[in-house]
């Protein structure tokens, strides 16, 4: 009688030391499959003959070579660069302007905080499709100026081929920059009050407390928030598709769009998997520094 | 006493459920389709109370996106896992790809019965057979090669019909160019530009040229200084779109015809449908005629390819289908609702619109002049891949200042790396 009411108490107690682990199990293990399990799939599917169905033949790097050839991968991939570039340094000079001109214990704060946030409450594709009517030179922003009887005004980027890029990057940033200045507004609010008061006792100006003291003081923030853009902007898909369509011709197009067309439209599930390990090594040369750092830090700070 | 009731009901339900699905075991088919809205969703419901009328079970499953590309995603996984659908809107080169995988069914003796050699014509057979056996169905046949015309704006420059030569269809376009009207509605999305591109092809180059090159793939009909014209004559076309082109879709493009924004269209004989649901009357309202070719016809082809299915009930579901595809029934209803014309010989177009009527004429005479051509910019012609290396180039080259000796080259390089 002791005895088994003794093991059961040790079951209780070993499950009750396990719990943690075996409620995170299953979503660990969904996870590990869903997740990691495909990536080395796709990472195979890169090096295969794969065009319609995967097949497990062997092509080596035939399938990045082909990639590397191919036109439309290179103007991606300099889009890439421009979009996400733009996107980036803009985004975090918005926000942080946003932040501080939002710190300054004006009034309606919070409903101004707000109305800057909300367009990250919208999803890529409205974002995309107004935009689309705005910037349409036929209907939005530039018909508009015709008539209120400014006739010179020209404003095409959406339907010019060098300049389409660019609208992509108005839009995402006008979507983004509003959560970016949230997370700098919030890290604006724990810099510690005695620091500036301290800094104004010694007379220092606003403007040399900021770049002096405070800006310096939420760096973490820029790096969080560079990591955060890097990544949208890697992935960025839905945008472009509702925006530009990839146009005008493929002059828009990003990784993203790149390798669904080729592995949804064109049956060149080879040529789509290897772009989509580029994609994969671009996020990874943005994210694993980052983690690097970051765990380096808590163990110092450990 | 309710909650009794509704058990009551549910068990009788399922009960009666039961019953019905052993009492017969009646020919099933699956059918995945993405024609889910318009004309198109009317003409697969036809289809479906047709072979209901016959006995059949029909299992919908319709998948809408992406013109057809979500519906393909589901098509590999169903394939993989050895589910496949019964009946799939499959069409083109495609139908070759799934048949080499070894995954389409054989109807040899559907057609032999039904007698389709006969009455398909010889070039759409060559699409809806894989090494000589059936293994898809054609539907219904859309022309590519069409210009959509506004006659009033037309009258304004003192030209009565369409232009037959493609100096004509330029000078035309300079005419009403002069006269403040924009000549071309054209929407700017990749296989916009691609379907225009095939009818210069097809009208500059002639029907020996087109299969050269653009079915062929042959280099030297690549790399020729008519290829270059093609390009010149894309270039023209440009200057007579109007600025806002970019991303505009097809029916809109249509739709600036019909308003009278703009004069004419090059586009399929789904155009038509915009007109017709509008109250326009063609020949009065708008004007159907062929773009200037030498007894060109570019065909785009609907079909539904049969995949191997396993059980008596969807084998014999699969063969009903097939029947009832093929038969004059269906061909007549679906094409009305569709704005086809149909895929055999042997329907009466009485019922057909004046376009129709003319396209079926035109169809019968390519075929005799040799003519009688699948589409490239629509899937007919090459596989994905290699479609998509050319319509990459033809794109590129409409929406810059691209010269038309390197689109030539770009089109070689191109094609060559899609081929390995």
């Amino acid at each position: 009688m002791g005895a088994s009411q003794s093991t059961e108490s040790n079951l209780m107690a070993s499950i009750q030391r396990h719990l943690s682990k075996i409620v995170v199990a299953p979503s660990f293990a969904a996870s590990l499959f869903f997740v990691y399990g495909f990536i080395l799939w796709t990472g195979y599917m890169a090096f295969s003959k794969s065009r319609m169905l995967p097949v497990w033949d062997w092509a080596g790097l035939r399938q990045y070579e082909r990639l590397w050839q191919m036109e439309r991968w290179h103007v991606a991939i300099e889009n890439l660069l421009i979009f996400g570039g733009l996107f980036i340094v803009t985004c975090l000079f918005i926000g942080c302007l946003l932040a501080v001109l939002l710190d300054q214990r004006i009034r309606a704060e919070g409903a101004l905080r707000t109305i800057f946030l909300y367009p990250m409450a919208l999803s890529f594709i409205v974002t995309g499709t107004v935009w689309k009517w705005l910037l349409n030179p036929g209907l939005g922003l530039e018909s508009m100026m015709h008539d209120l009887g400014w006739t010179s005004f020209k404003f095409d980027w959406l339907v010019n081929s060098d300049m389409a890029i660019y609208t992509v990057v108005i839009a995402a940033v006008w979507q983004a920059s509003g959560f970016v200045m949230a997370m700098f507004l919030a890290a604006l609010r724990g810099v510690d009050q005695d620091i500036i008061r301290a800094a104004y006792m010694d007379g220092a100006s606003l403007p040399r407390i900021y770049f002096g003291i405070i800006i310096p003081s939420i760096r973490p923030v820029f790096l969080s928030a560079i990591v955060v853009l890097a990544h949208l902007a890697v992935k960025s898909f839905d945008l472009v598709i509702a925006l530009t369509g990839g146009g005008p011709g493929y002059s828009s197009d990003l990784p993203a769009t790149f390798m669904y067309t080729m592995a949804f439209q064109r049956n060149q599930l080879g040529v789509g998997a290897a772009s989509a390990m580029m994609m994969l090594a671009t996020v990874m040369a943005i994210i694993v520094p980052y983690l690097y750092s970051e765990l380096r830090g808590g163990k110092k700070n450990g | 006493m309710y909650l009794r009731k509704t058990i009551l009901a549910t068990g009788v339900a399922f009960s009666a459920l039961a019953t019905a699905s052993f009492a017969h075991a009646e020919p099933t088919a699956e059918v995945l389709h993405w024609w889910t809205s318009g004309g198109e969703a009317k003409a697969v419901a036809s289809l479906k109370e047709d072979f209901e009328a016959n006995g059949g079970t029909w299992v919908d499953s319709p998948v809408a996106g992406g013109a057809g590309d979500a519906a393909m995603t589901v098509l590999r996984s169903r394939v993989l896992s050895g589910d496949a659908p019964a009946a799939v809107q499959l069409k083109g080169p495609a139908i070759q790809e799934w048949a080499e995988q070894g995954a389409l069914a054989d109807l040899n003796d559907v057609a032999a019965a039904e007698g389709w050699d006969d009455v398909i014509p010889a070039a759409i057979q060559d699409v809806m057979k894989y090494e000589g056996d059936y293994v898809a169905v054609p539907v219904n046949v859309h022309r590519v090669d069409w210009i959509w015309a506004n006659p009033t704006l037309l009258a304004k420059v003192g030209v009565e019909s369409a232009p037959t030569t493609w100096d004509e269809f330029n000078a035309v376009a300079d005419k009403l160019q002069a006269a403040g009207i924009t000549p071309v509605a054209h929407g700017g999305q990749p296989w916009q530009d691609a379907t225009v591109f095939e009818t210069v092809v097809l009208g500059l180059g002639g029907p020996e040229f087109f299969q050269k090159a653009l079915i062929d793939l042959d280099e030297d009909a690549l790399n020729s200084d008519t290829m270059k014209s093609v390009f010149d004559q894309m270039r023209k076309i440009r200057g007579y779109v109007d600025a806002d082109f970019p991303g505009r879709d097809w029916n809109l493009a249509t739709a600036m015809v019909m308003n009278g924004e703009a004069a004419m269209q090059i586009m399929g004989d789904w155009a038509k449908g915009e007109f017709l649901a509008a109250g326009k009357v063609p020949g009065k309202d708008f004007i159907c005629a062929a773009t200037p070719s030498d007894h060109g016809y570019l065909f785009n082809v609907d079909s539904f390819a049969m995949f191997n299915v396993s059980g008596d009930d969807k084998v014999a579901g699969q063969k009903l289908l097939a029947e009832l595809i093929v038969g004059e029934k269906f061909q007549e209803t679906f094409n009305l609702l569709k704005g086809s014309i149909p895929a055999r010989s042997g329907v009466s177009l009485e019922k057909f619109d004046d376009c129709a009527k003319k396209s079926e004429a035109d169809l019968e005479a390519a075929q005799e002049a040799g003519g009688f051509l699948p589409s490239m910019a629509h899937g007919m012609a090459l596989r994905g891949h290699l479609a998509g290396a050319i319509v990459d180039v033809v794109t590129a080259h409409f929406n810059s200042d691209m010269s038309s000796d390197e689109a030539v080259s770009r089109l070689v390089e191109a094609v060559e790396l899609a081929k390995d």
